[in-house]
């Protein structure tokens, strides 16, 4: 039984209070803060901002809507992408509604019921959707209360709730569905809420069980690529072999007599084949492969020559931080550049979208990261109105970043406007996906010190060349359909992610107490191959690049890693991370056994974000260069937890998705095509190559702001990996990634 | 027309002989648990069980097939009564997207329906065929061993329902 | 001739050839491990290389070990052989033999206490190196990690356990001798048969062995076996459809990669993977040997060649296409060879591309279907083709598990008659399940 929280305000109160947007309310001592900054504000003619998302979509209504028999459903523009954000959101409603977590009913995004949240991206979900549930839940808390002690005439501070229930000391009682009548919750939200007392929450904080993994697990439909529609038809689309090919000719008299042949969709050099039965669909579009004849152009640089190539193409060079006069590097530099190929989100499943047009309606479920931008993008590739199209997000496959989600709808919007009134299924094929997705930009950095007599850095210097980490559609021209049509859509100049978020530039400024740091953002538009946002953008060669140097620099100074990282930082969530890293590794008693040698790495995401500090145990093959992680120790700070556990898993999959990145991944190609186009030419982790052990301890900080996760061990996990690497062997590799072939040259006979 | 017995129970197939097993589970028999993943048999998120071994549905064709029992993840257990492995694999929260977990869980029944309390080397071996792109191997080897344990002391929940 | 029949054999030719046996040596002094510093940087370098012609690590390093330190098993004809750890590791390994030591096991087959060594070690070969090759490779071995591993004791049935015996072996089949150049042929045709010849032992597999198990010098490279694989004929009797050139063993032995004939399996795969370290022009040399041996193609075949290949490339070469109107009962039906491999195979077989784009090779063209037995074909199907650990490459799923042993024989005598356009073969089905045997083992 919980006791009545905050609230007690009428709901006319509210209402008066709608169209100004500031109200005090609370008559809770704790909050008596809140409502003197929340008058001074309105006493200086300041709009006070809504927390979260709330700012954009300031209705209760649009986010919690409780029926007559008292169901709850929560709305959040937010998706589910395996990383478990639906039930920690549920876990945040629940508590602050006070509410069994199964009452609830979570919507994800839907262009036609959800806030718009824009992109679950940017490890934001937490700190947008979840503080924008939190207070909305909270003030419809506040809300319900109020309601209930007017029914009661009880002080609202007298009554208890009690899963849906509230009730009064006297045993008279209320359920929420009976309170909630007509528009009652259609009320602007308060810039301040009533949150629950961190300490003293009971659904918040624990290790609640995902909600989606029993249906995953006993094969109930889950993704996108489980829906079936009555009468739905399966498409495939045959992709041009290269990004500029153009279709010369196309036979198709044989793919029309193929059994279960529906409909061929051709749109210039757009080429699909729809047929009754999956396989069906497949095997026509292998015919149809056969019968196609393109023409193809090469437009690729040498991969070999690949780093040279991308810092001779133009750029836009911003300094982002430190002076415009360039340090002076005398005695006492240390130099060092490194690079990072091309590389896959590489999704299990490749991408898929179900579309249906009906009744001028055309709808698509899709398991993209932003089913509005996409609505904008796709009315565009079809000269329609937005508000007739309507995207519907299911999950998809682990996606990472923006991968070939949208193009998967895309190619399902064409289709099923060729087809009104049939649903069709389209699935790209491992090929499509592998070749087709844009990639994490290939990058190249440089760092340049300059450290005094004690070892101390004295000057820091940082330049990195990338291309942009966002091409997501918005605009038409980056759905990768929309290029090949007869009249065709160009993608846009790509734009700079601004810091302090940032894009190749992302964490490139050095969280450090450097006395003088200049860092010079070497934007470069011209993209020779499709690149968008892979997790963590920048931040993952960046702070590889940083962390490694970090450890170059503290090898000449004859320091510990870790202590030449604690010089430089004062923030003392940053200094608990790694001490607490560095402790549960046993850093300090470590004895190095041949072959073996151990790293240390920290970064604080985007330098706003969760704080991640890494330490591994490597061991090196000589004879082959092949290096696997033994032990890996992780330390993470993202605030409050709201699902400890899952956090957890967000840190270990980051820490092993990026040992994949950094031990094996390129993505290649000749001067005109992807040549990955399958597992076996770009291999990712097996359960050969796994760790004996991966340990991540959460500190868990209730009552902080939310930091997203999801991206921040990617970076720490490069840089732990080359520092260990250097350790075991005395050879510093800086190029990623750290294939056998690298370290067995930089280590020698 | 093709009878196959999955989960059990016999199905008549109206399909070409050469289609995969992978679209006849899903199209014709409307199970979601084997997953396309790369139709190559490189990754493994298809994985069922036929006549006890793990197999590529994606690269079998149903011709092969007649009068060999299939199982599918499905027949390992229901959501309201789950299986060992399915239990195993929720008390682990061995899942971040999930897409593999199908693959995987089949992979590890024909392993564990040999080999009844395998090392983790041995696992480790075992389950190489299959993907994991999200990172979740840990805990995907921590939920194999838990249903091992499981299995052997014969403590789990329910017989694992009969699927579909 | 039964294992029984030749020792009795041998104990005999033992007694009446006393005179020619060759004897066992002396034993060599040992010495303290060599320090790293005492060796030539140049002479490491080029030994590093000379062992990755010789492929040392594949038989000297077991599954999963450590590397030359030993443990894999040979089986052989005569019993199982474990290759021995070759790490200078002073106790279990070779870190006490001097450079005299090693050099007499290379050119003579004798450990440092003198012992006859086994000729799975292939010293019939190694007797070719020239000194300086010598001293280059112990200067490589000797700088490897040291490995305390103790080498199983080999599992041989008398009287092949009897070492001294090596010597009859030796006095019959053992010429000794560094190689000698043949002055009408190019630089590049003697440094390959130096290569081939010596280091590379190539005809330790490709050429079969009499009996006795020594290499019958009559039918240099007409093809052997290791490990339970052919190993084609690399002669006149090459039985690959298209002919190879030096081109294309080039192609094949440098990466791995060659549309119109094979991709490495079996135990070319660890041959392969060492070569892409040898020198270039040292892999060029061989395959110009080797092609010379195989010589060039009848005019007849060439045609016939052409043919294939143009029929390939128009695409005309059947992909199964089953007659999906028909309702069989393929219960009553034998298993459809065509069917299974419309449906297991034709997805990445007749995908239009080539190995080097990522689909696979087109059957037509692969050595392994025209070759005299369908053991390796079987193996590969089974197995599949995987590449290296976490290194991109050609990758084959294995079929092991998916076919019974009856649809496998279907499966394999369909791709060979219909898509090899080769006579069947005799007992596939035994071959097949023998080889599933095997794996049970």
């Amino acid at each position: 039984m919980k006791a009545a929280s905050a609230g007690g305000l009428s709901r006319r109160g509210f209402l008066a209070g709608a169209g100004a947007l500031v109200v005090s309310f609370s008559l809770l001592p704790r909050l008596a803060s809140a409502r003197e900054a929340a008058a001074a504000d309105q006493a200086l003619g300041k709009v006070a901002a809504l927390p979260g998302s709330l700012k954009d979509a300031p209705l209760l209504d649009s986010w919690i809507r409780i029926d007559a028999d008292g169901g709850i459903t929560v709305f959040t523009g937010k998706v589910e992408l395996g990383q478990g954000i639906k039930t920690a959101l549920i876990q945040i409603a629940a508590e602050e509604l006070v509410v069994e977590p199964r009452r609830i009913n979570l919507v994800t995004a839907d262009t036609s019921r959800t806030p718009d949240e824009g992109y679950t991206a940017g490890s934001q979900s937490m700190q947008m959707s979840g503080t924008a549930i939190l207070n909305a839940a909270a003030q419809v808390r506040t809300l319900l209360f109020g309601m209930a002690a007017t029914r009661f005439d009880v002080p609202a501070e007298r009554l208890a709730a009690q899963d849906g229930v509230i009730r009064a000391a006297d045993g008279r009682s209320v359920t929420y569905g009976e309170l909630v009548t007509g528009e009652a919750l259609h009320v602007a939200a308060q810039p301040r809420s009533a949150l629950s007392d961190p300490g003293t929450r009971t659904v918040m904080g624990r290790a609640m069980q995902r909600v989606d993994i029993p249906p995953k697990v006993t094969g109930g439909a889950s993704y996108v690529h489980d829906l079936r529609l009555p009468g739905m038809v399966h498409a495939r689309v045959v992709r041009p072999p290269s990004y500029g090919a153009r279709l010369a000719t196309l036979a198709t008299a044989n793919v029309e007599k193929m059994p279960g042949f529906v409909k061929l969709v051709r749109d210039g050099s757009f080429v699909a084949v729809v047929a009754r039965r999956e396989y069906e669909a497949v095997s026509a579009m292998r015919a149809l492969a056969h019968a196609a004849v393109w023409e193809e152009q090469p437009s690729l640089p040498a991969q070999s020559d690949l780093y040279a190539y991308i810092q001779r193409l133009p750029s836009q060079d911003t300094v982002i931080s430190g002076g415009t006069a360039a340090p002076s590097f005398g005695a006492g530099t240390i130099a060092a550049n490194y690079s990072r190929p091309y590389q896959m989100h590489a999704a299990i499943g490749p991408s898929c979208a179900v579309g249906l047009l009906q009744d001028g309606i055309l709808t698509i479920w899709t398991h993209s990261q932003g089913v509005y931008p996409l609505r904008t993008a796709i009315a565009e590739m079809l000269r329609m109105p937005a508000d007739q199209v309507r995207c519907i997000h299911m999950e998809g496959a682990g996606c990472y970043g923006h991968n070939g989600a949208d193009d998967a709808a895309a190619d399902a919007a064409l289709i099923a406007s060729a087809l009104p009134g049939q649903p069709v299924r389209v699935q790209w094929m491992r090929e499509d996906e592998h070749a087709w997705e844009p990639y994490g930009s290939a990058m190249v950095s440089s760092v340049k010190a300059r450290v005094d007599a004690g070892g101390n850095v004295a000057e820091w210097q940082y330049d990195v060349w990338s291309n942009t980490h966002q091409t997501r559609p918005g605009p038409a021209g980056y759905l990768a359909p929309a290029w090949h049509l007869q009249m065709p859509f160009t993608p846009p100049p790509p734009k700079e992610v601004p810091q302090p978020a940032g894009g190749g530039d992302r964490n490139a400024i050095p969280l450090y107490k450097f006395p003088n740091a200049r860092v010079i953002h070497h934007f470069i538009p011209t993209m020779p191959l499709r690149v968008s946002a892979l997790r963590a953008l920048g931040a993952y060669m960046n702070i590889f690049s940083i962390e490694s140097f970090m450890d170059e620099l503290a090898r000449a100074a004859g320091v510990d890693a870790v202590d030449f990282r604690l010089r430089y930082l004062d923030d003392p969530r940053a200094r608990e991370v790694i001490v607490s890293a560095a402790r549960h590794f046993g850093w300090s008693r470590y004895q190095r056994q041949q072959g073996r040698g151990r790293g240390f790495a920290f970064a604080r995401y985007k330098n706003v974000a969760a704080y991640v500090a890494t330490a591994f145990e490597v061991e090196v093959e000589r004879e082959s260069g092949r290096v696997r992680v033994v032990r890996a120790v992780a330390a993470v700070d993202s605030g409050e937890a709201v699902n400890p556990d899952g956090m957890r898993n967000q840190i270990e999959g980051g820490i092993l998705q990026s040992l994949s990145w950094s031990l094996y991944e390129a993505v290649t190609f000749d001067h005109i095509r992807i040549t990955s186009s399958d597992w076996g030419s770009y291999p990712i982790l097996r359960f050969q190559g796994l760790p004996d052990s991966v340990d991540v301890y959460v500190i868990n900080r209730p009552g902080q702001p939310f930091l997203g996760t999801g991206e921040a061990a990617q970076g720490p996990t490069a840089a732990a990996l080359a520092n260990a690497v250097a350790d075991a062997t005395g050879a510093r590799i800086r190029d990623l990634p750290l294939t056998p072939a690298r370290v067995k040259a930089a280590i020698g006979i | 027309m093709i009878t196959l017995d999955v989960n059990g129970r016999a199905h008549q197939i109206d399909a070409d002989p050469a289609t995969p097993l992978l679209y006849v589970l899903r199209d014709h028999l409307k199970l979601n648990g084997a997953r396309f993943g790369c139709g190559l048999g490189q990754c493994g998120a298809c994985t069922v069980m036929a006549d006890g071994r793990a197999i590529f549905s994606c690269l079998t064709p149903i011709s092969v097939l007649q009068g060999r029992p299939i199982k599918t993840v499905e027949g390992l257990g229901t959501i309201e009564d789950p299986g060992p492995m399915q239990q195993a694999f929720i008390e682990e929260q061995a899942a971040q997207c999930g897409y593999c977990i199908p693959g995987m869980m089949m992979r590890a029944q024909a392993l564990l329906e040999r080999n009844a309390s395998p090392s983790r080397a041995e696992i480790r071996d075992h389950m190489t065929p299959n993907l994991c792109r999200c990172g979740t191997h840990m805990r995907i080897l921590r939920a194999i061993e838990r249903a091992a344990r499981a299995m052997q002391s014969g403590t789990a929940r329910g017989a694992g329902g009969s699927g579909r | 001739m039964a294992p029984k029949h030749i020792g009795i054999g041998i104990l005999a030719a033992l007694v009446l050839t006393a005179p020619c046996r060759v004897q066992a040596g002396p034993a060599i002094a040992p010495i303290d491990p060599p320090a790293r510093s005492s060796f030539d940087p140049q002479s490491l370098a080029h030994g590093a290389q000379l062992a990755a012609i010789g492929n040392c690590n594949a038989c000297h390093t077991a599954p999963g070990g450590k590397p030359y330190a030993g443990g894999r098993a040979l089986t052989t004809p005569f019993g199982t052989i474990y290759g021995t750890n070759i790490t200078p590791d002073p106790e279990t390994g070779i870190g006490r033999w001097s450079e005299a030591a090693f050099s007499r096991a290379m050119r003579e087959g004798l450990d440092r206490q003198g012992r006859h060594l086994y000729p799975a070690f292939p010293y019939d070969h190694f007797t070719k190196l020239s000194d300086e090759d010598v001293k280059s490779i112990y200067a490589f071995i000797m700088t490897r990690d040291p490995v305390r591993a103790e080498t199983p004791p080999n599992a041989l049935p008398f009287p092949f356990n009897i070492r001294a015996l090596i010597g009859v072996w030796k006095g019959l089949f053992f010429e000794r001798g560094i190689w000698q150049p043949d002055t009408g042929q190019s630089a590049e045709w003697n440094r390959g048969a130096y290569l081939a010849e010596g280091l590379g032992h190539c005809g330790a597999c490709h050429t079969p062995r009499n009996a006795l198990g020594a290499e019958k010098k009559r039918e240099f490279f007409a093809g052997g076996e290791a490990d339970g694989w052919h190993a084609p004929a690399l002669n006149a009797r090459s039985p690959s459809p298209v002919p190879w050139t030096a081109a294309s063993l080039y192609a094949y032995l440098r990466t791995g990669v060659d549309d119109l004939h094979a991709v490495p399996a079996g135990s070319m795969v660890p041959v392969v993977h060492n070569l892409a370290a040898a020198p270039e022009r040292d892999v060029r040399a061989i395959a110009t040997y080797v092609a010379a041996v195989i010589g060039l193609p009848t005019p007849e075949r060439q045609s016939q060649a052409q043919q294939l290949l143009e029929q390939t490339k128009r695409g005309e070469i059947s992909v199964a296409r089953v007659d999906t109107g028909t309702s069989k009962a393929p219960e009553d039906a034998a298993p459809d060879g065509a069917a299974i491999y419309a449906g297991a195979c034709g997805i990445c077989h007749d995908s239009g591309r080539t190995t080097s784009s990522g689909g696979a090779l087109q059957l037509a063209l692969s050595s392994a279907v025209a070759l005299p037995t369908p053991r390796n074909l079987i193996y590969i199907i089974q197995q599949g083709i995987l590449p290296t650990e976490h290194e991109p490459g050609r990758f084959m799923p294995g079929f092991d598990g998916a076919l019974t042993s009856g649809q496998l024989a279907a499966l394999v005598a369909y791709i060979r008659t219909d898509l090899g356009k080769a006579p069947a073969w005799q007992d596939v089905r035994a071959e097949v399940e023998k080889i599933m045997q095997e794996k049970q083992q």
